[in-house]
């Protein structure tokens, strides 16, 4: 076969669902593997991550940019006729770089785990299990009809719980209500699925009423069509709107949603922590612009304004919150509900500015917090602790994380010439003027919370790093025999580094990708 | 990729006659982007470098040095207008764009960035020899360096905020240079919060001004402003006083001007180019940079800024009289002069302002390389530990001396003419009452550096050690700068030469201030004489009357003194008063509020689930749902293997419970509908 008729192929839904399914397939080669040997266990897996991640590569190449506000790679193929629901997918501007997110973090989840396996090992648990999530992960941002989505977008529920419970920190907590004391990954991995499970027992829910209400179709497109031209009105809409609400915002999270997500971030291993702070949470927010604001444009406009205040309430929360903690990791997951915040005010804008600035929030957020879970775990790994109390002096205990660390967390503050810079300036732009109609003293006012927002971000990520990277190291670390980043460290973090500061020049990389999909989504819902 | 502004010709329609700048305009950009590539240079290569990588940071501002150079007697002969944009992303219709500007008022920050970059570095070679860090040290200089003139060489509001905050952090890096201390740390931090407060004034600012323009280019918006355009006439007050929030910030205007002494803490070289002579004149910059703004639709917000300005030159000035240490001295003198800048702006007097911002950076530079100098000989920063130096450090005293003249606005030095031309604005302008806090703000200035001077060079050595006069590396800056603290003045003579002028307004967009032609003689006259006044006065106080064994002076008048020595007690009220509640009571009563309310709700919902999901479990049909979960499990049983450890049955409670609750609700919603 020439390359040509293999691109052809490849463009044709093969590329795609070899970026869906072939992770899962790695997952069930896997399984075929005795345990014990764990060079083919690693090499399988690594194997599998990069070929996924190459043929995402291979779909930013077949993508025609100029039309990426069509989806295209995809296909609709029958798959369960009875309630006609069908393989339906494709990319867009939206969903792409958000794939290519997913596969590069996973890539770089496992190239990091080959050498740094959370206690109990068992290689071969862990890497099927990530494996298994990234085929959920990849499948959501593909998935174009309603069913097909929410398969997905449970199918990552499973493999992160049992990661949280296996996988996690046993030490033993108390937690206010409860008498005894309860173990943390127990106690994380059941919250973080039973919120996650509450909140999706809601929007399939939405789903369902979607489906009666728009003659019996689940596919994306044809909902989006019928909800610009106004087939779902009245309390009905309000209803699944709010369905939609609850399934999508306890996956961001928004307040007050979101404590399961500090718990979880702290007892997740590593990288387990990563995939759930750099693609998980874009689950939610990416279901807000793909399915709830295109499909309920009007309801959405209702919304609005309580969307843009619980995301104020959360950038200053999260903020607050994290100024109180002693727990390093718990720091950086309390800060992901403060960055959430930026994204969700920037959705609720319904403006080209904010969802542009939800969407290049969303990436950065994943290649910044991610980046900064990976240098938590690997300093707990280190120093068998992440009371920030104790630590101190790491840039001169452990110079090359020391030096990353203080450099991600210049970006996750917002620094201009940074990632993180665009989606924070850009959802304060967009708040300021948001769609016409909108409550301007509400969004204003917002805005102004989000900027003071920026400033206790600075405040705690600043603090962090005086206690953590700064001073002299105490007696405590002296002469213990600590190891500074190793090479699989350096490669799963080094290519974030540069990505980070490649968005922070050139922003055109993402802005490229959405803003056609984004301008021609909001014209579509709203006119104009 | 690149595009030359086209509306430029009808921008500067009305503007006197200018040229293109040719190959040296288009090229302009280089000297932007090679600090940075210098900087990578440095970390990767600098520390196998004789000289740690100080050659690569030097190599870089000399090119820097004489490109501006060149830009500079470009400008001075033909005069240069032009700007390019770089496009980087649009959203929406808004178009993302950085580029560069090449005219008057950017070519003399070039070339003031380029000049005392290049002698501080220079200067820094010999001063950090042996300091810890010293690569790094040059790292970050080189950055500052780069991320300055990202800055001053915007034609964009976001690639000038983006500068912006980019200097903070060197800024950042540098006063925490020494960061084994908690006390530098601490430093350093409270100059990024302090400015990240303000910066929250500019971002809104800027999206206020970019919003209703429908660009962030300045020469668009600025002509909108000047062209009668409603959307920006009607939010011009706010959004002039937000952007000069901004400015108070960077500049250290009262009473945001709380982290410049604390910056003090950096390596010496850093508060001289930094912390005096560019990064907090980046405010300054700003405002004459939207001067046609504050001068036509935002003139109400100048108001604002000229009283902030005027408080500034006198409080800052008053605590320079009662600091022992030198550096701190210069730090509130800087403060004050600052506040001088500050306030011809909001008087109206552009090219005062910049007059004086030309002046100050080379003779503060100078004084503080001086205080560098002693410093480094001493190993003190406290006068008390210092005297009768003019001996042993002849070549720092004499430098020191013409820096201090400068400043004290004595002709024929620089800072003769810079203060003269802002008194007699004010004095022109009508505003009796600032003229006259501003003269006497000249009798403070040559007081207090008459203080140093006097406890520094005179009387006994009271410290320890054999100090002695510093090395070449060192003192040859020190020299040049001299010459410059005397001759940067002359650009602007009235009556004789006022180049300047031009030179800073080839902007185009005219700016209709008032510019003295003479000298306007009550203002040279109040100026003078509060100068020697205050010379007079410190020279009686501390040499004639003096205390020879500590160098002190008993003025101590209370309880003036200990308001002066405490600050005005802003700190203590920052503190105390807003950063402690914020860290202690509101983030714990949040993070209490997190665990103690919404969890603890969560947690007993939890369990009153369980206790009703035991019930529901045993009713359920064993066959149903929960034979899939119980197979899905015992698969991942085969696969973690320690499944066992989190097997306590409750999850396929919850499971088994949310989905019949599901259906529940689902029946009854569609009943409904």
């Amino acid at each position: 076969m020439d390359l040509v008729s293999l691109f052809d192929l490849l463009g044709n839904n093969l590329a795609l669902s070899i970026v869906v399914f072939f992770p899962l397939l790695g997952a069930l080669a896997l399984l075929l593997v005795p345990k014990a040997n764990e060079a083919i266990i690693k090499l399988v897996s690594l194997g599998t991550s990069v070929f996924v991640f190459l043929v995402s590569l291979v779909m930013l190449y077949l993508f025609d940019f100029s039309k990426a506000d069509t989806f295209q790679l995809g296909g609709k193929l029958s798959w369960i006729d009875s309630i006609n629901s069908y393989y339906e997918t494709g990319v867009d501007g939206i969903s792409l770089p958000l794939l290519v997110l997913s596969t590069f973090i996973t890539m770089l989840s496992i190239i990091y785990s080959l050498e740094h396996l959370p206690e109990p090992k068992n290689p071969k648990g862990l890497f099927a299990l990530i494996l298994i999530l990234e085929t959920g992960m990849n499948g959501t941002f593909v998935a174009l009809d309603l069913i097909l989505f929410f398969v997905f977008f449970e199918l990552v529920l499973l493999p992160m719980y049992f990661m949280i419970g296996i996988w996690g920190d046993n030490k033993k907590i108390s937690v206010s209500g409860i008498k005894r004391e309860v173990e943390t990954r127990l106690y994380a991995s059941i919250k973080f699925f039973i919120f996650t499970l509450f909140g999706s027992a809601f929007m399939l829910l939405g789903f369902l009423g979607l489906y009666y209400r728009g003659g019996k179709t689940f596919s994306i497109p044809e909902l989006i069509i019928l909800g610009s031209n106004n087939a779902f009105t009245g309390t009905f809409a309000t209803l699944v709107f709010a369905a939609l609400f609850l399934g999508f915002a306890v996956k961001v999270p928004m307040w007050p949603l979101h404590t399961w997500l500090p718990d979880a971030h702290t007892a997740a291993p590593t990288v387990g922590s990563v995939i759930l702070a750099a693609i998980l949470l874009k689950l939610g927010s990416y279901g807000f612009v793909r399915i709830a604001i295109p499909i309920l444009p009007q309801q959405a406009k209702e919304w609005a304004p309580a969307i843009a205040i619980l995301a104020a309430i959360g950038i200053i929360y999260g903020s607050l919150a994290c100024l109180a903690q002693t727990d390093l990791k718990r720091l950086i997951a309390f800060s992901s509900v403060g960055h959430m915040g930026f994204v969700m005010l920037g959705i609720a804008t319904l403006t080209p500015i904010g969802i542009n600035a939800a969407m290049i929030g969303m990436i950065a957020h994943g290649v910044i917090t991610g980046l900064l879970f990976f240098l938590a775990g690997s300093m707990s790994h280190t120093y068998h602790t992440r009371e920030i109390s104790r630590l101190g002096g790491n840039m001169k205990l452990l110079p090359k994380t020391g030096a990353i660390l203080a450099f991600t967390a210049m970006a996750s503050l917002g620094l201009p010439g940074l990632a993180g810079f665009w989606g924070e300036f850009m959802a304060l732009l967009g708040a300021f003027n948001p769609l016409p109609g909108l409550d301007l003293t509400v969004f204003r006012a917002s805005m102004v919370a989000g900027a003071v927002g920026t400033v206790l971000t600075a405040g705690y990520l600043l603090w962090m790093l005086q206690r953590v990277n700064l001073g002299e190291p105490s007696e405590e670390w002296v002469d213990k025999d600590l190891h500074d980043a190793d090479m699989y460290e350096l490669a799963a973090w080094i290519p974030l580094v540069i990505f980070t500061v490649i968005i922070g020049i050139f922003p055109k990389l993402i802005f490229g990708a959405t803003n056609d999909a984004v301008v021609s989504m909001l014209q579509v819902a709203f006119g104009g | 990729m690149v595009n030359n502004n086209l509306l430029l010709p009808q921008f500067f329609a009305e503007a006197k006659s200018f040229t293109d700048g040719g190959l040296l305009a288009e090229y302009a950009w280089t000297i932007v982007v090679l600090p940075f590539i210098a900087a990578l240079a440095i970390t990767f290569f600098g520390k196998k470098l004789p000289y740690g990588g100080a050659e690569i940071a030097v190599g870089s501002i000399l090119f820097i040095f004489v490109y501006s150079f060149s830009l500079l007697i470009l400008n001075i002969t033909k005069g240069v207008v032009n700007e390019f944009y770089v496009q980087v992303g649009s959203i929406g219709k808004l178009s993302l764009e950085f580029g560069w500007v090449v005219d008057g008022l950017s070519i003399m920050m070039y070339f003031v960035v380029g000049t005392v970059s290049l002698l501080v570095f220079i200067y820094a070679v010999e001063y950090m020899k042996g300091e810890i860090r010293y690569t790094f040290f040059f790292t970050s200089l080189t950055l500052f360096a780069g991320s300055m003139l990202v800055l001053v060489s915007s034609p964009t509001l976001l690639q000038l905020l983006i500068g912006w905050e980019l200097v903070g952090v060197c800024s950042y890096l540098l006063i925490g240079h020494y960061w084994e201390e908690k006390e530098n740390s601490s430093a350093a931090m409270k100059a990024f919060i302090t400015n990240k407060v303000a910066d929250v004034g500019l971002m809104i600012g800027i999206i206020m001004l970019a919003l209703s323009v429908g660009t962030f280019r300045i020469s668009e918006i600025l002509y909108s402003a000047t062209h009668g355009n409603e959307n920006i006439s009607n939010i011009a007050l706010i959004a002039g006083v937000l952007l000069f929030i901004g400015a108070m910030g960077k500049s250290a205007q009262f009473p945001l001007h709380v982290w410049l002494p604390d910056a003090m803490a950096g390596p010496t070289p850093v508060s001289a180019l930094m912390h005096a002579a560019t990064m907090v004149t980046a405010g300054v910059y700003l405002l004459a940079r939207m001067f046609p703004f504050y001068e036509g639709v935002a003139a109400p917000a100048r108001e604002l800024v000229l009283l902030i300005g005027v408080l500034t030159l006198f409080f800052g000035g008053c605590l320079a009289i009662v600091q022992d240490d030198l550096k701190k001295v210069l730090a509130y003198s800087t403060v004050s002069q600052l506040g001088y800048m500050v306030t011809a702006i909001g008087a109206g007097a552009y090219t005062a302002g910049l007059l004086h911002l030309w002046t100050h950076a080379f003779f503060k530079a100078l004084l503080f390389l001086g205080a560098g100098s002693v410093i480094h000989a001493v190993h003190s920063n406290n006068m008390s530990e210092m005297g009768g130096l003019k001996d042993v450090m002849p070549k720092t005293f004499k430098t020191f001396i013409i820096g201090t003249i400068a400043l004290a606005g004595l002709p024929p030095l620089a800072g003769f003419f810079s203060k003269d031309e802002i008194l007699a604005s004010l004095s022109h302008e009508g505003y009796t009452l600032y003229f006259a806090v501003a003269a006497f703000g000249a009798f403070i200035t040559s007081f207090y550096m008459t203080r140093a001077v006097i406890k520094t060079f005179f009387g006994e050595y009271r410290g320890d050690g054999h100090p002695h006069e510093s090395e070449q590396l060192m003192t040859i800056p020190l020299i040049a700068l001299s010459v410059l603290a005397v001759i940067s003045g002359w650009v602007n003579i009235p009556g004789v030469y006022t180049g300047f002028t031009s030179w800073v307004g080839t902007r185009g967009i005219p700016i209709k201030e008032y510019h003295p032609e003479s000298f306007d003689l009550v203002a040279m006259f109040s100026g003078l004489s509060a100068g020697v006044a205050g010379i007079a006065a410190a020279y009686l106080l501390y040499m004639k009357f003096g205390n020879a064994e500590t160098g002190d002076q008993k003025i101590k008048i209370q309880p003036v003194w200990g308001i002066l020595e405490n600050k005005y007690y802003l700190d203590d009220f920052y503190m105390k008063g807003i950063v402690d509640p914020i860290k202690s009571s509101i983030a714990k009563a949040v993070n209490g509020f997190n665990s103690n309310v919404i969890d603890r709700f969560i947690n007993n919902v939890a369990l009153l689930m369980s206790f009703f999901g035991k019930i529901v479990y045993s009713n359920l049909d064993q066959d149903g749902i929960d034979k899939v979960v119980n197979s899905v499990s015992v698969g991942t049983e085969n696969v973690g293997g320690q499944l066992k450890l989190i097997q306590t049955g409750r999850v396929q409670q919850y499971l088994s419970l949310f989905l019949s609750g599901v259906l529940v609700v689902s029946i009854i919603f569609f009943v409904l509908y």
